[in-house]
C-alpha cells in the first residue's frame, strides 16, 4: 500500500509515544523525528526505533530533500505558533498536539470529516479528547444547553507546560465542549491527583438535558460512541452505565446525564496510568490515519 | 502583645453548608455584622472558589460576583477576600472579582501541586491584590514537603501560605509541626496561616498551637458554618485568643452577637460532629465531600460514611466530587 510520509516535531515523551504508534501504521510512513537538542533522549530513542532524526528543528525539516506531507507538532504552543505559518507555506498539513489552538478543533470520531482539507488541525487537550466524544454523543440525540467535564489526571503525568498554564486547559477544553461537542455552553475542570501508585485518568461528563428526552436513546448513543473511541484508544471505557438524575430547580428544571469514564494508557512508551497522554497520541495517530486516507483516496 | 489576623470564611466555606444558596441579603447582613465587630478580612465566594458554580460542586443561587460586590459595598473597614482554585477558576475570574472590589485572593491547590498556582499569584500581584496561598489537605504532606510547596507559592508572589486542614484530620502537633516547618522555610519572606476544621473537634485547639509557633493569620467561620463538621468558630477563636492574651482586634460581644443574631437564624443545616464528619477527619477526606456523599447515599441507597471512608482509601483530593458517584455505584453493586 502507498504510504504518506509524515514527521514528528518535538522529541519529548509525547513525541516518542506517538512515534511508536505511527510505526505501526499501514498508511503513514514516519520519516523523521525532529528536535532541537542533540543530546535529547527522545532523539536517541527515535534512532533506536530506526527513524531518522535531526536536532536542527523545523529548518532541517523544511530544507531537507524529502519533505513530509503531514507534520505532528508535539512541541509547545509557543513553538507551534512560530512553526505553523512556515509549515503551511511549505504545503505541509499540521496536526497540532499543543494548546496553540490555531486550526479548527478536531476529535477523530466527532468532526474530523469537516476538516480533512484544513492546513492545520488542533487536538484541543487531553481532557477534551477524552470527554468531547461523550458530549457529542448526547448532543446528537438532544439539545445540550450546558455540558461540564471533570478530568482527573495523575500528578506524575501532568507536565510543566500544563502546570504553568492550567487556565489554558480549562478555557480551551470548555471551548472544545462547545465547538466540537455541540453544547451551547461548556465548562471544564481539571484536577491533579498525586496518589502513589498513580491513579488512572478519570473523566466525568455532565450534560443538562430536557427531562422528556428519550433516555434510552442517549444511553445507546453514549455506549456506541465509547466503543468507537475505544477503537483507537484501547483503554477507553465507561466505568458504569450513563446515570440520569431527575430535574432540580437549581438545574433550571433540567435533568442531568452523567458519564463516568476511565482511560488506561496503552503503555507504548508512556506509563499505563497516563491515559491522559495516551488519549492525545492515540487521537493524533487516528487523525493522521484519516488525513492520509483522504490523501491516498484523492490521489487514486 | 502578640496578635493574629482573623479571616472569617462564613460566606465562602460556609457556602458548602448552605448548599451554595446564599442570598444577597444574608451576605449584606453578615458582612455588616462582621465589619462592626472588627473582623479584618471577610471571604466571599462559592465554596469551591470563584467559578465553582457547576454540576460537580453545586450551582450558586446568586451569582457570586453580585455577592462579592454586595460585601464590598457593606464593608467599611474589612477587606474582602475571594478563593480561587486553579483548575476550576481562572485568572479571568480573579480579574472580575477584583473589578467588583475584592482586595485579597486566596489561591488554593492540593498540598503537593503548588506550581499550578504560579500564574495566578503572578497575575494577582500584577492586579495589586494581596495574596494568600492555600495548601489544601495539608495532612497529606509531611512538614518538610509541605514547606517546600509553600516556598514555591511564596516565590511566585504569595504573601501568606496557609496550612489548610481541609479534612479536619490534623491532630495537635501534626498541625503545629507543619506551621513551624512553613515558618522555618518562608518566615521573613511571608507570613504563615492556619485554616482548621472541627471534624475531630480540634479546629480551635490546632489554631492555638499554630499561633504559638508563629502563625499570624487564622481562619474561622461564625457558628462554624463550613464544610464537614464546620470550621473553627470565629467567635470561639476570638474568645480563646482573648483568654490567652493574643490580640485579634475583634470585639467579643459584637462577634458573639453576629454569630448568634445574624448568622445562626439563617443556617438550615448546622454542621455537626456526626458519624460522617468524624469519618472525614479520620479517613482524611476533603470536608466538602460531605453533602455530596449524603446526596449520593440517598440516590443510590448506600451509607454516606462508607462512601467517605472509601474516598480516603482511594486518595481522592479536593475537587474530585464526581468520584463520589462512582464509589456509590460500586457500593450499591456489592
Amino acid at each position: 500500500m502507498a504510504r504518506v510520509p509524515v514527521a514528528i516535531l518535538g522529541s519529548g515523551n509525547i513525541g516518542t509515544d506517538l512515534a511508536i504508534k505511527l510505526l505501526r501504521s499501514e498508511r503513514l510512513e514516519l520519516t523523521s523525528v525532529v528536535g532541537i537538542d542533540p543530546d535529547s533522549e527522545g532523539l536517541r530513542r527515535a534512532r533506536e526505533l530506526g527513524v531518522a532524526t535531526s536536532a536542527e528543528g523545523i529548518d532541517w525539516l523544511l530544507d531537507g530533500p524529502a519533505k513530509p506531507e503531514i507534520v505532528f507538532e508535539a512541541t509547545s504552543a509557543y513553538a507551534h505558533r512560530a512553526n505553523a505559518p512556515r509549515l503551511e507555506a511549505a504545503g505541509i498539513q499540521a496536526i497540532d498536539l499543543t494548546p496553540a489552538a490555531l486550526g479548527p478543533f478536531v476529535v477523530p470520531v466527532v468532526n474530523l470529516g469537516d476538516h480533512l482539507d484544513a492546513p492545520n488541525v488542533n487536538l484541543i487537550s487531553c481532557g477534551g479528547q477524552a470527554t468531547i466524544p461523550m458530549v457529542a454523543a448526547v448532543s446528537r440525540v438532544t439539545t445540550v444547553p450546558y455540558a461540564e467535564i471533570v478530568a482527573s489526571v495523575s500528578s506524575a503525568s501532568a507536565g510543566p507546560g500544563t502546570r504553568a498554564n492550567i487556565d489554558e486547559f480549562t478555557q480551551t477544553t470548555a471551548r472544545g465542549v462547545e465547538l466540537a461537542g455541540g453544547a451551547q455552553q461548556g465548562r471544564a475542570i481539571i484536577i491533579l491527583n498525586p496518589a502513589d501508585p498513580p491513579l488512572l485518568m478519570r473523566n466525568t461528563v455532565f450534560a443538562a438535558v430536557d427531562p422528556a428526552t428519550d433516555r434510552d436513546a442517549i444511553a445507546a448513543s453514549i455506549e456506541a460512541m465509547a466503543a468507537e473511541v475505544a477503537e483507537y484508544v484501547p483503554g477507553y471505557r465507561l466505568t458504569a452505565p450513563p446515570q440520569f438524575d431527575e430535574p432540580r430547580t437549581e438545574w433550571d428544571g433540567r435533568a442531568r446525564v452523567t458519564v463516568l469514564l476511565e482511560v488506561e494508557g496503552a503503555g507504548d512508551f508512556l506509563p499505563r496510568h497516563a491515559g491522559n497522554l495516551d488519549v492525545m497520541t492515540a487521537a493524533a495517530a487516528a487523525v493522521g490515519e484519516r488525513l492520509a486516507a483522504a490523501r491516498l483516496g484523492a490521489a487514486a | 502583645m502578640s496578635g493574629v489576623r482573623i479571616t472569617d470564611t462564613t460566606l465562602r466555606d460556609g457556602s458548602h453548608a448552605m448548599a451554595h444558596r446564599f442570598t444577597e441579603r444574608q451576605v449584606r447582613d453578615t458582612v455588616r455584622a462582621l465589619d462592626d465587630a472588627g473582623v479584618p478580612v471577610i471571604e466571599v465566594a462559592h465554596g469551591d472558589g470563584l467559578a465553582g458554580s457547576t454540576f460537580n460542586y453545586g450551582f450558586s443561587l446568586t451569582d457570586e460576583l453580585e455577592l462579592i460586590a454586595a460585601a464590598v459595598d457593606e464593608a467599611r473597614h474589612a477587606r474582602v477576600a475571594v478563593l480561587l482554585v486553579p483548575g476550576v477558576g481562572t485568572v479571568e475570574d480573579m480579574r472580575r472579582a477584583a473589578d467588583v472590589g475584592a482586595q485579597i485572593v486566596r489561591v488554593a491547590t492540593h498540598c503537593t501541586e503548588a506550581d499550578v498556582a504560579i500564574q495566578h499569584f503572578g497575575a494577582a500581584r500584577d492586579l495589586g491584590l494581596e495574596t494568600v496561598g492555600f495548601l489544601m489537605l495539608s495532612h497529606m504532606a509531611e512538614p518538610e514537603a509541605l514547606a517546600a510547596q509553600a516556598r514555591i507559592m511564596v516565590d511566585a508572589g504569595c504573601q501568606c501560605p496557609y496550612v489548610v486542614d481541609s479534612a479536619g484530620a490534623l491532630v495537635l502537633e501534626q498541625a503545629s509541626d507543619r506551621v513551624a516547618a512553613l515558618i522555618a522555610e518562608v518566615g521573613g519572606d511571608a507570613e504563615v496561616g492556619y485554616h482548621g476544621h472541627s471534624n475531630l473537634a480540634l479546629g480551635v485547639a490546632n489554631s492555638v498551637l499554630a499561633q504559638r509557633v508563629g502563625a499570624l493569620q487564622i481562619d474561622g467561620s461564625t457558628r462554624g458554618l463550613g464544610a464537614g463538621a464546620g470550621n473553627s468558630p470565629t467567635e470561639v477563636l476570638v474568645a480563646v485568643f482573648d483568654r490567652l492574651g493574643v490580640e485579634t482586634g475583634v470585639d467579643l460581644p459584637a462577634i458573639l452577637a453576629a454569630a448568634e443574631e445574624v448568622v445562626a437564624p439563617y443556617i438550615e443545616r448546622v454542621p455537626a460532629m456526626d458519624r460522617s464528619s468524624i469519618v472525614l477527619g479520620h479517613a482524611g477526606a476533603y470536608s466538602s465531600f460531605l453533602i455530596h456523599a449524603e446526596r449520593a447515599a440517598d440516590r443510590y441507597d448506600v451509607a454516606a460514611h462508607e462512601i467517605l471512608a472509601e474516598v480516603g482509601r482511594r486518595g481522592y483530593v479536593g475537587g474530585q466530587e464526581d468520584m463520589i458517584i462512582d464509589i456509590a455505584l460500586e457500593l450499591a453493586g456489592r
